[in-house]
This record gives structure tokens, sequence and C-alpha cells, in this order.
């Protein structure tokens, strides 16, 4: 591993406001996430988790400041086969069935060039995407006539078949059975193994937990912690309790 | 001399042919978005460009073709917006596209009767020349349909996602919107500009009820929809009333039909194939019934004199030819 000052970053959010009609989401928030690091974002129903993920991943524009990935500003970045994105639910499933494989397949859409069919390595690619979320046996079910859980583990096989550099996962394993969260924890160990970024979001990390190497707690659209995992909960409730407004634990 | 002898015949079953493929194709899109409406406001739209090529001299098909696909645009640019008042705005554009055809084709000179062939179809009037910008434009509809697929669908299916994956969702959409007004312009000479979006709608509907996958239903529904151009066109020549018609009346009874079969055969599955909670368990055993051995006085041990037997996690005691275990402060029948 490379030391902290030198090792290339993956996300870098500076000075970040949101806002959501009219409303000033996130206020302010600065944060650096190296490459390789595994970053748990914590916090209350409506903080502004969701809002972070969003504009990290361009699909909300900043009021103010600016996110980069890779170093390049979010607007002019074009190297999205880098990136695994896992939404915090399917946004409006379409009017025409679509089964579990024809989902996971747009997941490789990034590194697929117009009018070309799937490449044999892709078609292996899906499968073990599959394997993963054990959903293999599901493969040519329509997707709305899954479970929550089981569509759960549909959008993490569509993050992961691309086998980004940085995953960004809003509540991952929510309503995912705690066997099946068991896989999906083993399977982003390999990859941190392999040098890949995770920043996610989750109220209820279960066998993540131990992945963890460093925890994020918004409140009310600001970071009022930013540092060592286990510390997380106690150091916000203390700080929350000095008045929320210092600087404190920001990097 | 038989109907697929007639040129005028053979030019319209081509048309119906392309027609049958193209619209199905992109309804298929159009549904997964949920704006099966969308092909009934271009077809409105349209009017105007028909009433224009009228008005003006120029070929009816060309000044559709502009005036839907800057419609189809400005539809689309509404709805991105995803305000409020974009539902009003497109109402206005709907009824102002019709309004304003009527009353152009009026200023023409021309008659309801010419306005009645773009309206809802007709088989005499695809000239030679119809037929090769209809060829044209159902073939560039096809290929983009089908070579672009993977990235429609995923822009259909979930456009945020898309848009992470650096899909350029905006144009994509725009896309789909310009290959909508170009299929209604196809579609004009053969079901007309008025039931165009039922060819769009209804076998995507019907396909639904057989398939479960988004290919599988892209394919079936221009299956079906070539069934229903040919048929709807040859009966429309022998009943002699307007193709579009028939073609959408034959398209809603396979629809009936499709909605039928496909209920009894998901009934059926529903049957046969248990959900997995009810598939028998295998290695657990049956629960064992609980039988107290009535008025028992005497308590077995080792030592009792009655041959003990080893029973999976306790003994039992063989008496008067049954056998008795230990349970609490009584004796089972085992
Ligand atoms: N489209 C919107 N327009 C206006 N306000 C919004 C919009 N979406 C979210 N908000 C507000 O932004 C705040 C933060 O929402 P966000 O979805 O980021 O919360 P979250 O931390 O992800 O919560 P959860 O744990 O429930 O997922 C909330 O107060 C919410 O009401
Ligand atoms: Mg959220
Ligand atoms: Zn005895
Ligand atoms: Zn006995
Ligand atoms: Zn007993
Ligand atoms: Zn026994």
């Amino acid at each position: 591993m490379t030391s902290p000052d030198t090792a290339a970053k993956a996300v870098q959010v500076a000075d970040l406001s949101v806002d959501l009609g009219g409303r000033l989401v996130l206020r302010g928030v600065g944060l650096q996430i190296r490459q390789g690091e595994v970053v748990a974002v914590l916090g209350t129903n409506g903080s502004g988790k969701s809002t972070l993920i969003r504009t990290v991943v361009g699909l909300l524009p900043a009021a103010r400041g600016e996110v980069r990935l890779f170093g390049t500003p979010v607007p002019r970045f074009r190297q999205w086969h880098r990136v695994g994105y896992v939404p915090q639910r399917l946004t409006a499933a379409g009017g025409v069935p679509a089964t579990v494989h024809e989902v996971v397949s747009s997941g490789l859409l990034s590194e697929r060039r117009l009018f070309a069919p799937l490449r044999a390595s892709q078609k292996q690619a899906i499968d073990e995407a599959l394997e993963i979320v054990d959903m293999a046996h599901r493969r040519k079910d329509a997707v709305a006539e899954l479970s929550g859980g089981q569509q759960q583990r549909v959008l993490i096989a569509r993050a992961l078949v691309s086998d980004p550099e940085l995953l960004i996962l809003d509540e991952p394993t929510a309503g995912v059975d705690l066997a099946s969260q068991q896989i999906f924890a083993d399977a982003i160990r390999a990859r941190v193994a392999r040098g890949t970024t995770v920043v996610m979001v989750s109220h209820d990390l279960g066998p993540m937990d131990a992945l963890i190497d460093r925890s994020i707690v918004l409140r009310r659209g600001r970071i009022v912690y930013d540092g060592p995992p286990h510390a997380s909960q106690t150091h916000a409730h203390v700080h929350h309790s000095h008045g929320g407004e210092e600087p404190g634990w920001l990097s | 001399m038989t109907l697929f002898q007639l040129e005028f015949m053979q030019r319209a079953l081509i048309a119906g042919l392309l027609t049958g493929l193209s619209a199905p194709a992109i309804g298929t899109y159009l549904v997964q978005r949920r704006l099966s409406l969308m092909g009934d406001g271009i077809g409105h739209i349209a009017i105007t460009g028909v009433a224009l090529g009228l008005l003006t001299g120029s070929a009816p098909v060309l000044t559709a073709i502009i005036v839907a696909i800057a419609g189809a645009t400005a539809i689309e640019l509404v709805r991105a917006r995803g305000k409020a008042s974009g539902d009003v705005a497109l109402a206005l554009l709907f009824y102002g596209g019709i309004a304003g055809g009527v009353l152009l084709i009026g200023l023409a000179g021309q008659g309801a009767a010419t306005l009645n062939t773009y309206l809802f179809g007709s088989l005499t009037t695809v000239s030679p020349t119809d037929l090769y910008v209809v060829v044209g434009l159902a073939v560039a509809v096809l290929v983009v349909a089908v070579g672009l697929g993977p990235q429609l669908f995923a822009v259909c299916q979930d456009e945020e996602f898309a848009r992470v994956t650096g899909l350029r969702v905006q144009l994509l959409n725009l896309v789909i919107a310009v290959m909508a007004a170009v299929t209604v312009t196809v579609a004009m000479r053969t079901v007309g500009l008025l039931l165009v979006s039922a060819l769009m709608v209804v076998p995507v509907a019907t396909a639904q009820q057989l398939t479960r996958s988004f290919r599988s239903t892209f394919v079936v529904a221009c299956g079906i929809g070539v069934v229903a151009c040919l048929a709807g066109i040859v009966t429309s020549y022998n009943a002699d009333v307007a193709p579009g018609a028939t073609i959408v009346v034959l398209a809603l009874a396979g629809f009936v039909v499709a909605a039928t079969v496909g209920t009894l055969i998901r009934r059926r599955q529903g049957r046969v194939a248990p959900l997995a909670d009810e598939e028998p368990e295998i290695g657990v055993p049956e629960p064992v019934p609980h039988v107290v051995s009535a008025g028992h006085p005497h308590a077995h041990n080792p030592k009792c004199g009655h041959a003990a037997v080893e029973h999976g996690d306790h003994v039992d005691y063989v008496h008067d030819g049954h056998l008795h275990a230990a349970h609490g402060d009584h004796w089972d029948e085992h």
C-alpha cells in the first residue's frame, strides 16, 4: 500500500453543496477517498447519503463545489467503465418484462461498442456475476417477478459484472438475507484485495463491517465524522452535542 | 388475376410488411418507457405535416416526416424537463396538430376523402415513390432498433443507471423519439395516422402475455405486427374497408386470444410448479407421533429384566411386545 499522501485519489469532493427542490441537501461537504479504500457512509434517513452518492456519480448537479473521479471533474468524466453503481432501488421498472440476464448485461454497456454483440468473455462475466449473487438459476426469470431482496442482488450483479475499479453502492444489501450478504462481502473482499475502491452507504453493514477502513457520518447534509470505523457512532454523537458546526473530525 | 398480382396490392403488402415490423419494434421501447401514447401524439402532429404537403403541392410523406420529427423532438424535450405543465403542453401540441391539419386541408381545397386516406390508411394510394421512401425509412428504423438494442434497452429500463454507465441518455432518448416519428410516417399509408399508435402498442401488449424477456417480447411483437398487417391488408381488399381498421381489429383480436392463453398457461404453471417453500423437504424426519402408554406403573431401568434396545438418542425397553421409552414422568409407545 502506498502512503496516504502519494496514493491516487479515486473520489475527491470539494466544498460540495447540492440543491434539491430549493433546499440545500448537502452543505460544504469535503471528502477525499484514496484508491483501494473501503469507506462506509453512515447517517440517519434523510441525512443526505443518497444525495452525496448520486452527485458523485453525476446524476445530480452540484450547486457549489466540485466532484472529481480519478482526478477528472465529473461533468467531463468519460471513463465510466471504471465505476460500478448500485442505486438505492430499481428506479421504475419498465413496462416490458426484462430477464435477470438482460438487466445484468446492461452493466457491461460502458465497455460495449455500438452495434456489437456480446463477446464470449462478456457472457462469462455475466455468468460469474450471477453466481456471486446466487441468481444464476433465475437468469431467465423476469426481474419484476423477483422478491425485493432478489432484485437487489440483481442490481449488485449488474454493478459487479464490469469488474470496476470504484464501486459506489447505495444500501446494496438492504433486504438481502444474511447468507447472501456474506457471499457478497466475500466477493467484495476479493476485489478489495485486488485494489478496488468501495464507497458504500449502509444502515446495517453486517458481514461487510470487517472490510471497512473508514466511515463517514452525515448529518443534515454535513459531514460530522470522518475517521476509523468503530469509533464513528460514539464520536458522531459527542460531536453533534457540541452543535455540529465546528470542523472537528473533518479531514 | 389474384390480388397478389395487382401492382398496387404488391406495394401495399410490402409497405404493410415493413410497417408490421417497424411499428412494434419501436413500440417495444415506448411501452418499456411507459410512453405508450407517444405514437398517438406524433400521429396527431403529423396530420398538420400531411396538410402542409397537400397545401404546398409537395409530397405529403416528406412534409409529414419533417413535422413529425419536429413534433417528436418537442415532445421529448417537454418530457425530459419533467415539469407538471409539460402534460398540458403536450395536449396543446396534439390538438393543435389535428385542428391545424384539418384547417390546412380545407384551405388546400381537399375534401374529407383525401384526409381519410391518411388517417386510416389506403391500399390504392401507395405510389412507387412512396414505397421507396417507406422501405428506406423502415429499414433505417429497424437497423437502429436492433443494432442499438442493448443501449436503448438500458436507457428505457433504468435511465439513471444508463447515465452512470456513460451512455448519452439524452441523445438516445431523442433517437427513440425520432424513430417513433419516422415510424409514424412509414405507417401512415398502411394503418393511417390515427391508428398507428395501436400498431406500436397492441402487438407488444400481446407478446407480453406469453414472454418473459425483453428480447423475446421484441421479436414476438414484430411477428404479430407483420401477421396483423398482412392479414389486415388482404381483409381490407376483400371487404373494401380502410386497412387501418382491419389491421387494428385483427391485432386486438390477437391480444384477446393471447391474454386468454397466457392466463391459462400461467394458471397451469402455477399448479404444476410449486413455490420453493412448497417443495417437499428431503431428509427432514416425519414428526414422531407421541403415544403415551396408558397405565404403566412399572419403571424400566437397565436391570429391570426387559430387553433394552438402542433407538437413536435413547433406549427403548421391550415390554409385552411393545417398545417403551422414558419421557418425563411417563412412558411412551415407540
Ligand atoms: N427530489 C428531491 N427534491 C427535494 N428534496 C429531496 C429530493 N430528494 C431528496 N430530498 C431531500 O433530501 C434529503 C436527503 O435525502 P437523501 O435521499 O440523500 O437521504 P438519505 O441519507 O439517503 O436517506 P435514506 O437513509 O432514507 O436513504 C432529505 O431530507 C430529502 O427530503
Ligand atoms: Mg438513501
Ligand atoms: Zn422394565
Ligand atoms: Zn413398559
Ligand atoms: Zn411422552
Ligand atoms: Zn424409542
